[in-house]
């Protein structure tokens, strides 16, 4: 059932990815484009998921546990330090560089595009390179 | 090339990828970061985990196929840069994004809506420097 579960869960924001329009570069870097032809669309979509989210989660943290055991597990972090301020800015910049994102190129590999699959082997790649020249602390 | 202004169905596909997010959480009790989920899978950093972030990363994979089932249209993208470009952008992407524990799931979706201070500062970091890339890339550089 859990399984089941995370499977539903996977459709249900893969399908909103999918028609948000988050997973076409074309309109991802349209978006950042805003000195060029600006397509403001992908607000909306950060605004439509952030509402449900906010109000979503606080309606399921009042049941105290998860459906399926354990408890809620929520970062914990709160340092504000170089790992996430420049993580984050190399971040935009590989976004705004190949239009894609983590998030929406999983989503993306479904439409069977083979540039979606050399996205993600590349930031897999990436993964991989921090977990060398970075590793975490701790 | 100029995609058209979908404000509805942007709007409508958010409100999608938001109960996605909360669904995780009342299943699991998880945060919804692909980058966190795709890594872990990955690099099977938690065998007793794997299971469920699996399926997850199925489902979204099979998202587009389920739209073309049911609406007999298959979602389309259209990648406006060649391999090179998607390999660079890739690879920072992937370090970028696991260096700084987030990208536009977990940090922009699920660490806004929790009120994170860390996601608060993220977030904008990683808006700004997308727009900054996309102008020298499309503006100064090339066109």
């Amino acid at each position: 059932m859990k399984h089941l579960f995370a499977l539903l869960t996977g459709i249900v924001f893969g399908a909103g990815i999918a028609l948000s329009g988050m997973m076409d570069p074309a309109k991802v870097l349209a978006f950042f484009d805003i000195a060029g032809h600006w397509d403001p669309s992908l607000a909306f979509v950060m605004g439509g998921a952030v509402i449900v989210t906010f109000i979503g989660y606080r309606l399921v943290w009042r049941r105290g546990t998860p459906l399926f055991g354990g408890r809620f597990l929520l970062p914990q972090g709160t340092a504000i330090d170089a790992r996430l301020v420049g993580g984050s800015a190399l971040f935009g910049i590989g976004w705004g560089i190949a239009g894609f994102c983590p998030g929406a190129a999983i989503p993306a590999l479904g439409t069977g595009r083979w540039e979606v699959a050399l996205f993600l082997a590349a930031v897999i790649g990436g993964f991989q390179l921090r977990r060398l020249i970075a590793p975490a602390r701790g | 090339m100029t995609p058209a202004f979908t404000p509805v169905a942007s709007f409508g596909g958010g409100l999608l990828i938001g109960l996605g997010a909360v669904l995780l959480m009342l299943g699991l009790g998880r945060i919804f970061g692909a980058t966190g989920i795709l890594s872990a899978m990955v690099f099977a950093e938690n065998r007793a985990e794997l299971g469920w972030r699996l399926a997850l990363i199925a489902g979204m994979i099979l998202a587009p196929g389920l739209i073309y089932a049911v609406t007999g249209r298959m979602p389309t993208l259209t990648v406006p840069i060649g391999p090179g470009m998607i390999v660079v952008g890739g690879v920072i992407v992937g370090f970028g994004a696991s260096l700084g524990s987030g990208c536009t799931s977990g940090h922009g979706v699920c660490g806004l809506s929790r009120l994170s201070v860390r996601s608060m500062v993220a977030v904008p970091t990683f808006m700004a420097t997308a727009a900054i890339t996309v102008f020298l890339v499309r503006h100064v550089f090339g066109g």
